[in-house]
């Protein structure tokens, strides 16, 4: 075990993930999810074009790889004139990504919520879309939060993808100290370390926000 | 009647005409489960539609509050919304039908993640716009009578079909609606936990609130409703005082239908 070597690695690599990695995958994530509650509700919508177009954005996303999708952001845009820095647009082509595939899991999670639920705000007066806010979305939630939640942790690990369009990330620092130091099993198994230590802590903090969610249902 | 009290005026007159639904009428497919039903109810008034499994009363009732869009007729409330359901209908049409009734369902469809008090209150201070406290203490009230006053604060999942029920039935009145339907309010419920939940629909019926239910309990609509509606086959083929109807049918199915449900086997 080289402890200089990690003494004077771990910092700048830890770094890399609290500035990039952890930063990148919250945008995305936020701006994913939005844009996957869009979709979902054009999917269960019942208006056939906007159905169709959830349809076929989903499809194109999930049977197409995020490397791929990051690369045409990135480098594939500007040879049509569209310029867009690193950051910006990793931002994009992980939110565009995060959105396809969430947007199936908020629809399943949707449609889970009993039949009855929806008939019952009605009848208390409530329109289609209070019911859904007040109602329906709470429930979907919860059983949204497990999927979700894989997501979400395959989204950090995805980040480091971004290293290959120049984002500063967890893995680009190491990758960079790597170069330098010619250590790469010890670069590399530290930055997955690292990458381990972040998903460790989003998995607890997922079990808590179960524990909490699922306060009204039987156990 | 004070602010708080949720009951309805009892200075209505007595037979003046709340509702009528005229030539109603619905298919599923090439299922036709309602072909022209009329149906008129009274303020105060509490008719039962009985009837065999899909002989079309869940249908009329739920056509009522449109949560079922018959494909004709229409459903009009005195000085109130009148919808043709011939033509397109819209929500607010459908919404301002429901702003005059409110429903209790077999299910009970409570909302699982709000507490007991958060169920009753709901409609009345999202919807309704009411003050929150004002709403809190009628529901505390509704709660009180049913026997739930201690439940408030728990989930659903915690109560009894009964009590579910109950707290089903206090959402309901808690928005003080002209109408009370109720779909098979009891058919979802262990047989020892009916009796609580029928008393405190009979308890309504003495009251004079208005209520169109759907059952199975015959003997409580012996009791309880002022008109018995017996359908089947998507038609009323019979209708009339309870004794009438029950007891003395005029038309041989209603009289097969009662014996049947007396004498099951």
């Amino acid at each position: 075990m080289d402890w200089e070597l990690f003494r004077s690695s771990f910092w700048p690599i830890l770094r890399g993930g609290l500035t990039g990695t952890i930063p990148l995958t919250l945008v995305s994530f936020v701006v994913g999810l939005t844009l996957a509650l869009v979709l979902a509700l054009m999917r269960i919508s019942g208006r056939r074009l906007l159905s169709g177009i959830a349809r076929v954005y989903i499809s194109l996303v999930r049977g197409t790889p995020l490397l791929v999708q990051l690369f045409v952001v990135f480098y594939g845009l500007p040879s049509i004139g569209v310029v867009i820095p690193p950051w910006p647009s990793a931002v994009i082509a992980f939110s565009l990504n995060v959105a396809g595939y969430a947007a199936e899991i908020l629809r399943a999670a949707i449609l889970s919520v009993p039949k009855g639920q929806w008939e019952a705000g009605h009848t208390i007066g409530m329109s289609r879309r209070r019911t859904l806010r007040r109602i329906i979305l709470p429930q979907a939630a919860r059983v949204s939060v497990p999927p979700l939640s894989n997501t979400f942790i395959s989204l950090v690990k995805d980040t480091s993808l971004a290293s290959l369009i120049l984002v500063t990330e967890l893995f680009r620092e190491a990758q960079q100290i790597a170069a330098f130091s010619r250590e790469f099993m010890f670069l590399y198994l530290e930055a997955a370390l690292i990458y381990w230590v972040f998903c460790f802590v989003l998995a607890a903090g997922q079990g808590a926000l179960e524990k909490r969610l699922d306060r009204y249902v039987i156990h | 009647m004070s602010s708080t009290d949720p009951a309805p005026a009892r200075t209505q007159t007595p037979g003046e005409v709340l509702l009528s639904a005229t030539g109603l009428q619905k298919s599923f497919g090439s299922n036709m489960v309602l072909r022209s039903i009329d149906l008129t109810v009274c303020r105060g008034e509490v008719v039962a539609l009985v009837g065999p499994s899909g002989s079309g009363k869940t249908t009329v009732l739920r056509s009522l509050n449109g949560l079922e869009v018959p494909d004709g007729g229409t459903v009009a409330f005195a000085g109130g919304p009148s919808v043709n359901f011939g033509g397109t209908v819209s929500g607010r049409e459908l919404s301002a039908l429901r702003d005059h009734s409110a429903m209790v369902f077999q299910q009970y469809n409570l909302f699982p993640h709000r507490t007991v008090l958060e169920n009753v209150i709901e409609g009345p201070v999202q919807v309704q716009r009411r003050r929150r406290a004002e709403a809190v203490q009628d529901a505390e009230k509704l709660l009180d009578r049913v026997g739930l006053l201690e439940k408030k604060d728990q989930y659903p999942f915690e109560l009894s079909g009964g009590q579910q029920q109950r707290v089903g039935i206090v959402r309901a009145l808690a928005l003080r609606p002209d109408l009370l339907l109720f779909d098979e309010p009891t058919s979802a419920l262990d047989p020892e936990l009916v009796g609580e939940v029928l008393k405190v629909i009979k308890d309504l019926a003495e009251e004079d609130w208005t209520m169109v239910i759907v059952t199975h309990e015959l003997a409580f609509a012996r009791e309880v409703a002022d008109e018995v509606v017996f359908m089947d086959g998507g038609v009323v083929v019979e209708r009339g005082h309870p004794d009438q109807v029950l007891r003395n049918p005029e038309h041989e199915r209603t009289r097969r239908f009662v014996q049947r449900l007396l004498h099951p086997f």
